[in-house]
């Protein structure tokens, strides 16, 4: 239950977080937060590292990359788009 | 003992920074550091994770980071700001495939330790499978679409909505086996074949201008599953994250829908087919569409106080950002008041017009919203819209049989002067003829946005 109880604040302090936003910055929004959700990251890194089986080492290498992509993929490029929203001086 | 309160208290820091990093998202100042402190949260998280002390095998997991940096670091950085909206699809798909892979391999590992696993495990492990399978493929139809891999047109087929519920039951069904008997998981990977067939047929019946909403809604679809894995793993960070993000994505999702009048399940399911007893295309422009030279358009901008610039889709695609800036700064130093004026649904992404716009260096404050420029439209003396269509059709608010009956719209009619650069008068996305084209006060200049508004600038500076 404590676990449930946790997912439906986060979802609330998302919602009062999130409306805050303006559209102008929607789409750096949507890369940026899909960079945090590859946080799967952490289960997978877990999954390769443990090596229980060979399949779940093999599953694990795999997610760590789609999820690595992910991650520094999202973060770099809503980086890049920030910067040009920067007012130029 | 120590160690797991250890790395729990720093999942709780990551978390915190998750939330502080997307609070600096609400003012472009801040944004840039907002971003920051969400990668460090990342950081951190990865970094504790990797002392774990049962992990035994640091190679395999260093080698998978390498991998994932570099093909993701080259993407980030080699990617033009137009097709923003394909790479954050394609991003959506691979946080979606690293949960369904995260979770098949919790599930075989909780099988090999325990006869019965619990059942928080085995249904979120199901949940994970069904919905990262449907982020999978779906976002990546959707990268397809954008990408012009495949026709951006809805591919519509007979029966297809009660082929998607049969999937979905069919899905739904073997996540009860699941849960009902975890030992055979090879049932977990029939389970993420039926959903990835599940995801392609979501989304190939949905078309080019509804592809925000999609890509929304599968950033929402992303997170959920990154959430439902962390239930899997009963790990906080993940669940926390993951539903930042899937609170994000519905949110999103939520005001594109209003922005085109429209519900979700229409979006989805509803067929976007123009009517048949609308006017048609000759009706409304036989004879009354003017069309103008840039030679001409240029004496309007000339003798124009206040412009009002509205971008569409065809100004990513004839990468036409760049030269409507230089147009903007020359109008405006000449005394001539020009602002933006960006429709919610304008482009392929929430917030793809800004963004090109940005990458212009066009200030941020000079792109208005919708409700905002509706306000003092009447005043505009020219409106400029460059490859919009159905954003900008006035039967939007005045035909109630027509397929945008009721989507809001920027009202530019109602400005002294439209100018519309425009390829030719085929329908956009909805289908329908748009009698603004056809209005007094408008004048097409047809062409290539790019070529259209060079031209205009280079006769502007003659002029």
């Amino acid at each position: 239950m404590a676990v449930f109880t946790i997912f439906v604040l986060a979802i609330f302090v998302g919602f009062e977080v999130i409306t805050k936003v303006p559209p102008t910055l929607h789409t750096p929004l949507m890369s940026g937060s899909n960079a945090v959700s590859g946080i799967t990251l952490i289960g997978a890194i877990l999954s390769a590292g443990t090596q229980h089986t060979g399949l779940t080492t093999i599953l694990g290498f795999l997610a760590v990359v789609f999820a690595t992509i992910n991650v520094v993929g999202g973060f770099l490029v809503t980086n890049r788009m920030l910067e040009m929203f920067r007012k130029k001086n | 003992m120590h160690d797991s309160a250890f790395i729990n208290f720093v999942y709780l820091i990551a978390s915190a920074l998750f939330i502080f990093g997307l609070k600096g998202l609400t003012h472009p100042r801040t944004a840039v550091r907002g971003n920051l402190l969400s990668a460090l949260g990342m950081l951190l998280a990865v970094l504790v994770t990797l002392v774990n002390q049962h992990i035994i095998g640091y190679s395999i997991i260093l080698v998978g980071l390498a991998v994932g940096t570099a093909i993701g670091a080259v993407l980030a950085v080699s990617i033009q700001m137009t097709a923003m909206p394909q790479l954050v699809a394609i991003f959506n798909g691979f946080g979606g495939s690293a949960s369904v892979l995260v979770a098949g391999a919790a599930l075989v590992e909780a099988t090999l330790f325990s006869d019965s696993p619990s059942l928080q495990l085995t249904a979120a492990t199901a949940a994970t499978g069904i919905i990262g399978a449907v982020t999978f493929w779906g976002s990546l139809v959707a990268f397809a679409k954008l990408q012009g891999l495949i026709s951006e047109k809805a591919v519509l087929f007979n029966g297809q909505q009660l082929i998607n519920a049969i999937l979905a039951g069919f899905s739904l069904a073997i996540g009860v086996w699941i849960v009902v008997d975890p030992s055979f998981t090879n049932l977990y990977w029939i389970l993420v074949v039926v959903a990835s067939i599940l995801g392609v047929l979501l989304v190939i019946p949905i078309g080019g201008a509804d592809m925000p909403v999609v890509i929304a809604l599968l950033n929402s679809y992303s997170g959920l599953a990154a959430a439902a894995t962390g239930f899997v793993l009963s790990n906080n960070v993940l669940i926390i994250s993951g539903s930042l993000v899937g609170a994000s994505g519905i949110i999103l999702t939520q005001i594109m829908c209003t922005a085109m009048n429209r519900s979700l399940t229409n979006v989805l399911f509803g067929v976007f087919a123009p009517t048949e007893d609308g006017p048609g295309a000759d009706d409304v422009y036989a004879g009354k569409v003017k069309s103008t030279s840039p030679d001409e358009a240029a004496m309007l901008f000339d003798s124009a106080q206040r412009v009002v610039i509205v971008p569409g889709y065809g100004l990513a695609v004839s990468q036409a950002q760049h030269v409507v800036r230089d147009l903007s700064q020359l109008l405006e130093s000449r005394g001539i008041q020009v602002e933006f004026a960006i429709h919610p649904v304008a482009g392929r992404m929430p917030g793809h017009m800004n963004v090109l716009l940005a990458e212009a260096d066009v200030e941020y404050d000079k792109l208005k919203e919708m409700d905002e420029i509706n306000l003092t439209m009447a005043q505009v003396d020219v409106a400029l819209v460059i490859g919009a269509n159905d954003v900008v059709n006035p039967l939007a608010r005045t035909d109630p049989k027509s397929p945008i009956a009721g989507m809001p719209i920027i009202d530019v009619d109602k400005s002294r002067t439209v100018v519309v650069v425009k390829r030719s008068l085929s329908p956009g996305f909805a289908g329908i003829p748009n009698p603004l084209f056809a209005a007094d006060n408008t004048l097409m200049m047809f062409g290539d946005g790019k070529k259209a508004l060079l031209e205009l600038v280079k006769c502007l500076k003659e002029g």
